[in-house]
């Protein structure tokens, strides 16, 4: 297993958690801490950059349910970007995209959130 | 306590993951009722009606020399065994794998002349867990994972659910009895798979929190896919059924 790291960063009205390593129901504590802290300064979108990711279990997929409730309660849109064709099958299996938007990049994130 | 080798892929392997599927299938599931699952999509916390909950249910198997990998290869491959009494699981043939579909049939309440008959898609499987997802028309939009892992020097099983009642009438029947009855449920199957392994007087403990009190109205459509109204339907008309032959 590898250990999970953030890094929070703006860009405009976004925060981005750039996500590296694994996520699992461990990883709570270090994810909410880092939307708190993107959150901070009055982001409007939250953007999940996985293009680091090692592997998520259920675990982590539950994590990113009780962070889109946290994120749609403080009206902010939720994305997902760098995601592996893996993942962005398991997002759509679980139907998680129906309310994370995905994009292929931050670039593309961005574009949408000032679009 | 029977000691299996997991037989699952690595922790981390992609396969742990069940492959995307529009339409659940349960042909394969013999004992039960399939259309209440066959050509159904699975629906998730996000798809439900209710307010959202997280239940945490956790017993320390105090006193037995066991491991996660061994505990959950058990739970893996006795789980209808664990079920509180008068509710029916019936596991896919190839066991708990990540796509396989199992058929329930649940007791709404202890006694009741109405079977609710639905399933569940096993949406991940590793060696130390695994995770349900439910079909639309389960009476909870949800996931609940079963795992097992060290705490304290001593191998602890949890069962968590992240779930929504589907629909209003199942909200309804969550506040009025059915969130006490699905709590009971879920300590007794971990107490039953604690004895078995050999804990004497298993504890259970809970944590249940509303991650989000709020209701979903644009999901009140659910209703069309009520496995509670049609196992309600399927029961009363079966004389009916039976006096035309076409039960």
């Amino acid at each position: 297993m590898t250990a999970m790291t953030i890094l929070v960063t703006r860009d405009g009205d976004a925060g981005v958690l750039h996500i590296a390593g694994d996520i699992t129901s461990g990883s709570e504590p270090d994810l909410m801490k880092a939307y708190s802290q993107a959150s901070d300064s009055g982001a409007t979108a939250i953007i999940l950059d996985f293009s680091a990711l090692d592997y998520m279990n259920s675990g982590g997929i539950g994590l990113l349910v009780t962070l889109l409730v946290r994120a749609q309660r403080a009206g902010q849109r939720l994305m997902a970007v760098g995601l592996s064709d893996h993942y962005r099958q398991i997002l759509s299996l679980t139907r998680l995209d129906e309310a994370i938007e995905i994009h292929d990049d931050e670039a593309a994130a961005l574009a949408a959130v000032t679009a | 306590m029977t000691n299996l080798a997991p037989t699952d892929p690595g922790p981390r392997s992609d396969a742990n993951w069940a492959k995307p599927v529009d339409r659940l299938s349960a042909s394969g599931v013999a004992g039960a009722r399939d259309d209440a699952v066959s050509g159904r999509r699975v629906s998730g916390p996000l798809q439900g009606f209710g307010q959202l909950w997280q239940k945490t249910f956790k017993a320390p198997l105090t006193g037995v020399d066991t491991t996660p990998e061994a505990v959950i290869a058990v739970w893996k491959d006795a789980f209808p065994t664990f079920w509180p009494k008068g509710q029916r699981f019936y596991a896919p043939l190839s066991g708990i794998k990540p796509g396989e579909v199992a058929l329930l049939e649940l007791s709404p309440v202890p006694g009741a002349p109405v079977k609710l008959s639905t399933g569940v898609m096993v949406l991940y499987a590793d060696d130390e867990s695994f995770t349900f997802m439910t079909p639309e028309g389960h009476t909870l939009s949800a996931w609940i994972t079963f795992s097992a892992y060290r705490e304290g020097g001593v191998t602890t099983v949890q069962a968590q659910a992240l779930e929504r009642p589907s629909d209003p009438f199942d909200e309804l029947a969550y506040l009025l009895g059915g969130n006490r009855m699905n709590n009971t449920f879920w300590r007794q199957t971990l107490e039953n798979l604690a004895r078995h392994v050999g804990v004497i007087e298993p504890v259970v403990e809970t944590q249940i929190v509303c991650i989000d009190k709020h209701r979903q109205w644009r999901h009140v459509g659910n209703l069309r896919n009520s496995a509670t109204v049609r196992s309600a339907r399927r029961t009363m008309t079966a004389p009916l059924r039976w006096i035309t032959g076409k039960g």
